[in-house]
């Protein structure tokens, strides 16, 4: 047996989790063609690519630096919402779809990355519990201060108003986008499979490559010991925003994805519900563990839908389902069964090595 | 005379968040963990005193004695099935199982009461008071409210600094191991905690029903998180940060939807609460934890 090299080995791993994402999109392409997916199914392949990212993207925040995100959902809010704004906004002037989609995800990415920073400027000062009620907050005044926004487009230009529908002032030729609590009505659906699996695979490139880069490892040292990180000259206010606006950014283009799969979104869909459901998936997925994010958003985003059969149960099932896991997975007794069985089979492979010799 | 009755609405609703969120920071001082599941103990409790009143015609008062047992019962129940097992596990770990919990107990009542919003009837049924020949009115709710909150916090500050439980309370929050070492019965202490910040729950639940008359599966998560906020607002684990935490924000809310705009108060409330972090990392009664390299 041939020893590899941390790179290869590296190398191989970010391999393996590109594959995951290429072949669940060819099977499930395969699957969509000969006509086995229900309905159901192929309505929700977009929201799990936008979850995938989701997950990816905060365990950037939760993982790899270290910190406790509760408003995840908020940066996916405005995203979502400028994503709209722009593909409709676009609509008159680039008539191809694709073109309106990359420009809604790159402006919804670049608007939540602004506000990462302005948060983040402030907040990444405090730590742990604190920094997430930070966080908490931030999500809660996003989706309130949304909840009041009304947008249209007139001849001129953008119009954003507070209080209502009339005070715009549009007329007869302009388009109202928002109606404050009502949402965003009238949304093209510009988002597809395909588009959300190039969305997934660059999210990993980006997320994949950073971890592994010198600034990776900067902001693991941040994560690992703040002060070590300090005294060697590393700049913790730097690296944590550089991981966190990232996290952010790459949310907000999750939520234009996610926006734009819909003729009509709300802000209170991106609530405190939401933020905690995407931290399901990164605990459940491994903490650090991007590929063990991949899955879990998957499998959890079509959970509730397998769980079917049990009707009006299947969240109770869920919620049982989520207590149970986590009840294992920290379960000291089970923990060191595993640890035994991967000791044994690692002292077997080493056994045949020596013998090979 | 409306800033004193606003004065009065959100110094009552101040002691309803306060009550909440003294259950918050009980169990974060001493198990260390953030309990989601507390706010749906609260919508539990509204629920317990809505069937006893509505359906088993009870008298008011024992109805909130039943919802104070049962979520007594629940929140330790909760403890030992769910966190116990968790003790040593990282605390996101314990997050999550929290929030497990919280959905559990939402999906429940949505089965057993189903989505329907029930109406609840106010628990106090007395006259309001009017002042100033009538030009100020405070409902008798709102006297109730306070002065329920203030007694809590006197009872609970004297179990806390006079009993012998209380001893074992700040003992266990400091140090764990070495309480244990020092002969007190770590896994009890915990559970009296949760006992007595789920019978606080209870109280909560029924008073915050009274106030908002609409109970529903979701009535306690959006109260649940405000008094959360309003316990890390006080400096979390601390009971006395805890009571100003939940007047102040409830006084910031209540001035907020007056004053400023009915839309945006929570945008407000949440800011506001921004801005005292990072003024005070720790919040207002916080204690400074100080780095050993």
């Amino acid at each position: 047996m041939k020893m590899t090299k941390p790179g290869q080995k590296r190398l191989i791993s970010n391999a393996i989790t590109y594959a995951i994402v290429i072949v669940a999109y060819v099977l499930i392409q395969i699957l969509d063609g000969s006509g086995n997916l229900t309905s159901s199914l192929r309505g929700q392949l977009v929201p799990i690519c936008a979850y995938i990212v989701m997950a990816v993207s905060l365990n950037l925040t939760v993982g790899v630096l270290g910190e406790l995100s509760l408003g995840h959902a908020g940066f996916m809010s405005l995203g979502a919402f400028s994503g709209v704004i722009v593909s409709l906004g676009l609509r008159d002037t680039v008539s191809a779809g694709p073109l309106r989609l990359l420009a809604a995800l790159l402006v919804g990415a670049v608007i939540a990355g602004l506000f990462g920073f302005i948060v983040g400027v402030p907040a990444l000062r405090l730590r742990g519990d604190y920094l997430a009620i930070v966080t908490l907050a931030f999500g809660e005044i996003i989706k309130n201060v949304i909840n009041t926004l009304y947008v249209g487009i007139g001849p001129d230009g953008l119009r954003i108003s507070m209080s209502d529908q009339a005070s715009l002032g549009l007329g007869e030729s302009g388009t109202v986008i928002m109606r404050g609590p009502m949402g965003a009505v009238g949304v093209d659906k510009l988002a597809s499979f395909g588009a959300g699996v190039i969305l997934v695979l660059i999210t990993l490139a980006i997320v994949l490559n950073l971890v592994h880069s010198r600034s990776g490892r900067a902001i693991m040292a941040v994560r690992d010991n703040r002060i070590a990180a300090e005294s060697v000259g590393i700049s913790i206010t730097r690296y944590k925003l550089t991981a966190f606006i990232i996290s952010a950014a790459l949310a907000g283009a999750a939520g234009a994805l996610y926006a734009l799969n819909y003729s009509t979104v709300v802000a209170r869909k991106f609530d405190f519900n939401t933020s905690i459901l995407v931290l399901v998936f990164v605990v459940l997925g491994g903490i650090g563990n991007i590929r063990g994010s991949i899955i879990a958003a998957a499998v959890l985003t079509v959970l509730p839908e397998l769980l079917r059969a049990f009707n009006d149960y299947r969240m109770l099932a869920y919620a049982v389902i989520l207590i149970l896991v986590m009840l294992t997975s920290n379960n000291d007794r089970l923990k060191q069964l595993r640890w035994r069985i991967r000791s044994y089979f690692q002292h077997s492979s080493r056994r045949q090595e020596a013998e090979h010799e | 005379m409306t800033f004193l009755s606003y004065l009065v609405s959100g110094l009552s609703l101040g002691s309803i968040y306060a009550i909440i969120a003294l259950g918050y920071t009980m169990v974060y001082g001493i198990a260390k963990m953030l309990n989601f599941a507390h706010g749906d103990v609260i919508m539990i409790g509204g629920y317990m005193s809505f069937v006893a009143t509505a359906h088993m015609g009870w008298p008011p008062l024992a109805s909130v004695l039943l919802a104070m047992l049962v979520c007594t019962v629940l929140g330790v129940l909760i403890e030992q099935l769910a966190y116990k097992p968790l003790r040593t596990a990282p605390s996101l770990a314990v997050l999550i199982t929290a929030i497990g919990v919280s959905y559990f107990l939402q999906n429940a009542a949505l089965l057993i009461w189903s989505s329907n919003p029930k109406s609840f009837t106010s628990v106090v049924l007395l006259p309001s008071l009017k002042l100033f020949d009538g030009q100020l009115t405070i409902s008798s709710f709102a006297l109730v409210t306070i002065l329920a909150c203030v007694a809590i916090i006197i009872g609970l500050t004297f179990i806390i600094s006079k009993t012998k439980i209380g001893k074992a309370m700040r003992a266990v929050s400091e140090d764990k191991e070495a309480a244990q070492l020092m002969g007190i019965n770590v896994n009890q202490t915990i559970s009296v905690t949760f006992a007595i910040g789920s019978a606080l729950a209870a109280i909560a639940g029924v008073l915050l029903c009274s106030a908002y008359p609409i109970l529903s599966p979701t009535t306690g998560a959006m109260p649940g998180i405000k008094a959360f906020t309003a316990a890390v607002f006080g400096g979390i684990g601390s009971i006395p940060g805890a009571f100003w935490g939940g007047l102040l924000l409830g006084l910031i809310e209540i001035f907020g939807k007056a004053y400023i705009s009915t839309q945006l108060s929570d945008a407000i409330v949440f800011s506001i609460l921004i801005l005292v972090l990072l003024v005070r990392p720790t919040g207002l009664m916080g204690r400074k934890i100080s780095e050993k390299v």
